[in-house]
């Protein structure tokens, strides 16, 4: 891996952008504390993609290279697992310093798929990143649990409750079941029935999907969220689950 | 969930058995997600995994990813990578994970997030492995046999046919 391109003592460049997210974080996500020892880039899966690795974006933070940052197409490519900061000795939080690295670009010049996801989960309020509609939702659901109802005896009295007043979990769904694939919901339904929980949807907040968390648009991360937290909170639920 | 699941089986609230596995002995393997193990509860919930996959398919019939839990590699599929555009750097991010799996000699990879699901599944195609990548909610479902012919979308076909729920449904 060549490093011959990082120009040293280019007194002109303030690590502007190093200093901003140190400011967000608890210690400053220990970002000073690097020792280049390696261990975050050996291990990550990342690694040698576009010519990168999280100790070499480190150091170009530290340098103050924002620009080459800001042109980088790799912090779409880090998938903030955290291995990197899990073997690091110094506890470095490589992985905020790359998810704020998303928002050195314009909005609309994120990539695409991942934009156009916040934007359909931004079209109403299931926060499905396929743009269900909370109508189509409640359809589908309904559809389905009828059918399995009446197909297999045994699970008659089974439900799949939307906005329940009450239960006691709040579980989401991934739009990709409801969407390209109902059969598949059935299954954890059943587990529900056998196992007595109390459980609902909402129709407000049920998309399991976060993309705008990943597009690093904080605003609508927020008004997706709170939207599944108000709802969750208005029916009276204790806990959020998620299917995983 | 995968806490949930097995304290529920804990509870004998889900009578899981793997006596479907037993002379079939079809091997498992398990993606820890990221999100839920590493990155929020930790090895407690990465075992509380494992106790639901060895009670669903037998202890002797699951095998270990090396290395796992708290300290597993990502797949790939996280953090928007799946709708980012890049195909192949997501690929060759993958194959660590890939040949992760292969090492394990499993017939099957378990992923409990979709991300992960989707994304191994491509893998498995894409590097030739052609394991089938499962949902955890299916397996459950088939060991407490009540998983009926059209929720089956990603057995393999060894399994197709297996402990069948209403199998006149069929569609
Ligand atoms: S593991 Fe930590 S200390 Fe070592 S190079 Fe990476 S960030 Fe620096
Ligand atoms: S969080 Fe990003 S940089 Fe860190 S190990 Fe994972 S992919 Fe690599």
């Amino acid at each position: 891996m060549t490093v011959a391109v990082l120009k040293l003592g280019n007194t002109k460049r303030k690590n502007v952008f190093l200093d901003k997210v140190k400011e967000l974080l608890p210690d400053g996500g220990n970002l000073n504390a690097c020792l280049t020892c390696g261990a975050c880039a050996s291990g990550c899966p990342a690694t040698g993609l576009e010519n990168m690795d999280p100790r070499k974006f480190l150091r170009m933070a530290a340098l103050g290279m924002d620009e080459e940052i800001a042109k980088s197409d790799w912090p779409w490519m880090c998938t903030m697992c955290q291995r990197c900061i899990y073997v690091c000795p110094m506890q470095i939080d490589i992985p905020q310093l790359i998810f704020n690295a998303r928002t050195l670009r314009p909005r609309e010049e994120r990539p695409s798929g991942i934009l156009g996801s916040c934007d359909m989960a931004m079209r109403n309020e299931s926060n499905s990143a396929m743009g269900a509609s909370p109508e189509d939702f409640e359809f589908v659901v309904e559809d389905v649990l009828e059918e399995y109802q009446e197909a297999q005896p045994e699970f008659a009295d089974m439900q799949a409750p939307i906005d329940k007043e009450g239960a006691q979990f709040f579980l989401n769904q991934n739009s990709r079941e409801p969407v390209t694939e109902p059969d598949e919901m059935v299954p954890l339904w059943k587990i529900l029935h056998l196992a007595g929980v109390d459980w609902t949807y909402g129709s407000r907040g049920w998309g399991g999907e976060n993309y705008c968390m990943f597009l690093a648009d904080d605003e609508s991360w927020k008004k997706t969220t709170g939207i599944t937290v108000d709802q969750a909170n208005k029916l009276g639920c204790k806990t959020y689950l998620n299917t995983e | 969930m995968y806490e949930y699941y097995a304290k529920w089986i804990r509870e004998g609230k889900l009578k899981v058995n793997s006596d479907w596995n037993k002379d079939l002995k079809i091997k498992f393997t398990v993606q820890d997600p990221c999100q839920i193990v590493r990155k929020s509860y930790g090895d407690p919930i990465a075992e509380d995994l494992r106790f639901v996959v060895k009670s669903v398919v037998g202890e002797e019939n699951f095998v270990d990813m090396q290395p796992n839990k708290s300290n597993n590699y990502c797949c790939g599929g996280g953090g928007g990578f799946l709708q980012s555009g890049f195909k192949d750097q997501r690929l060759a991010y993958g194959k660590i994970k890939d040949e992760q799996i292969k090492a394990t000699g499993a017939d099957y990879c378990i992923a409990g997030c979709h991300n992960c699901h989707a994304q191994i599944h491509e893998l498995s195609e894409h590097y030739g492995g052609n394991y089938p990548v499962v949902h955890l909610w299916t397996l459950i479902c088939l060991s407490l046999g009540i998983l009926g012919p059209n929720e089956r979308e990603y057995l393999g076909d060894d399994l197709k046919e297996v402990n069948v729920f209403h199998p006149e449904t069929a569609m």
